[in-house]
């Protein structure tokens, strides 16, 4: 039994305690064990329900939120609204409405614009959770990634870990590199000039290139996913030069063995982009780890938010 | 686990009680399993140690009978008046096959009997057992659903509003079973 206030919203990193997030990963341990068994369900949310509503295209996300209720015997509805539709205000406060109308007790979001998560949550009694909005958060990737990092490292504080590519259009890495920062993990990152933010965080430290990487001596190396969609020829003159400065290949794969260093990506990968075919089999990749621990994390977090809709 | 502000009433077994009671369980499993495929599981956190209490007691006698645990929080009846009470998850551990096994559940106490509700159901989802039985160290009355033990170490009359509490040396500093007040505002946990 704890203390902790309950909370009924999971939009960031930053307004997290040290101690909600160590409840939430350490409860997230009890749930992958569930997956050893053959019947991997746990009736806790029967009678509930999460209602998947995402604004931006999305299948692992959505997909992992959708198995982790199924597991807690909630039942899904999936939302998904066209990316192309232009999202006014008005519209939005409309959505909301039919989703009160809907009785949802969770409702998990993902919308190209930051901070929509925050004023749905306003205007709901479900428990709000963030699946990731514009450039601003993706908590549950972070809760996820720290629970991969925990797993190989029982003793984490003190590690080090660089985050390559780009910083600056990642949600991934702006929530991420919080958490790592709040559990005592040192955070670098690696990328082109033009992608990685001048005076936000400033507990990174910069590096230049994969000689300064390795030179750090980095315990795991998380790959970002290059958004090829709103990139080439903007901030970096080509995917073949991307490559080249900062994909993981051949030879830097020696580098990660020689370090004994973890890999991770938090999916989907651009092969030959930032990473080679190769270093997809890399033996100490933990991508599909992520993976699996998205779905017990995402479990942990159903678990510990609290919505207005329950009766007390 | 903190007892701050509970105003114990009354000892109602001794460190030497508890371990007499225990002999007394031990004894009556050896006599009815006999021949038997038995293992035990332990309910979070005190019927763990009451399961091990008992297994070790078997143990010296040339039984061995295997022990697992189980954490039913995901299984209980009550998650939506979990208010400030946020459950920390164990480790459910059932390291051996429950197909055609006797199963001996252990918990600490028993009272509404939802807990063994939520145990029944969180134990079938590990495999289907040739028998489940429960054991329990105190049988303090006042059930809610129709769920018996087949094993008692003591059985004791209570007021509906009282807690009873079963401490062991392996989980708290003072061992005994105390009979406590109900601290104001509070309504008991069921048990």
């Amino acid at each position: 039994m704890s203390e902790l206030n309950p909370r009924k919203d999971l939009l960031d990193i930053e307004s997290l305690d040290l101690e909600e997030i160590e409840y939430v990963l350490e409860n997230a341990v009890p749930f992958k064990q569930l997956f050893q068994r053959s019947v991997k369900k746990v009736p806790t949310l029967r009678g509930k329900t999460v209602l998947n509503l995402f604004y931006e295209p999305s299948t692992r996300t959505s997909s992992s939120f959708e198995v982790a209720a199924n597991r807690m015997s909630a039942d899904v509805t999936n939302f998904t609204i066209s990316s192309s539709s232009v999202v006014k205000g008005e519209s939005l406060l409309d959505t909301i409405e039919t989703l009160q109308a809907m009785r949802s007790d969770y409702i998990v979001i993902r919308h190209q614009a930051a901070g929509v998560p925050g004023i749905v949550a306003k205007h709901t009694g479900a428990s709000v959770i963030n699946a990731g909005d514009g450039y601003h958060a993706h908590p549950t990737q972070a809760l996820l990634d720290a629970m991969t990092i925990r797993e190989v490292y029982p003793e984490y504080k003190g590690r080090k870990v660089v985050i390559v590519g780009d910083v600056l259009h990642s949600r991934v890495a702006r929530s991420t590199s919080t958490l790592l920062n709040k559990l005592g993990i040192e955070v670098a990152v690696l990328g082109p000039g033009s992608l990685i933010p001048e005076g936000r965080h400033e507990f990174m430290t910069r590096l230049r290139s994969w000689d300064e990487v390795f030179d750090w001596k980095p315990d795991a190396v998380y790959l970002l996913r290059v958004q090829m969609e709103r990139q080439e020829g903007q901030f970096f003159p080509s995917i073949a030069e991307y490559h080249k400065m900062y994909g993981m290949n051949s030879q830097r794969l020696v580098r990660m063995r020689e370090l004994g260093a973890y890999l991770m990506h938090p999916g989907p990968v651009n092969r030959g982009v930032e990473i080679t075919d190769e270093a997809m089999r890399y033996e100490r990749s933990l991508i599909s780890t992520q993976v699996e621990n998205g779905i017990a994390v995402r479990m942990a977090v159903l678990h510990w938010l609290k919505p207005e809709t329950d009766k007390d | 686990m903190s007892d701050t502000g509970d105003i114990i009433r009354e000892e109602i077994l001794s460190p030497e009680g508890i371990q007499e009671a225990i002999a007394v369980m031990a004894r009556d499993i050896a006599y009815r399993c006999a021949g038997d495929n038995v293992a035990f599981i332990g309910i979070y956190t005190r019927g763990v140690t009451l399961a091990r209490r008992v297994a070790a007691v078997l143990k010296s006698q040339g039984l061995e009978y295997p022990v697992g645990t189980l954490d039913i929080s995901l299984y209980r009846d009550d998650f939506d008046n979990r208010g400030m009470d946020l459950p920390r998850l164990e480790s459910s551990d059932v390291p051996f096959a429950l197909d055609d096994t006797r199963v001996i559940i252990f918990d600490e106490v028993i009272f509404t009997g939802r807990t063994v509700r939520a145990a029944l159901d969180g134990l079938m989802d590990y495999g289907r057992p040739a028998k489940i039985e429960l054991a329990v160290l105190i049988d303090r009355g006042h059930r809610e659903i129709p769920i018996q033990p087949d094993y008692v170490g003591k059985k004791i009359g209570t007021n509906r509003d009282q807690y009873v509490k079963v401490r062991f040396h392996e989980d708290d500093e003072r061992e005994g079973v105390f009979i406590v007040e109900k601290r104001s505002g509070q309504t008991p946990h069921p048990a």
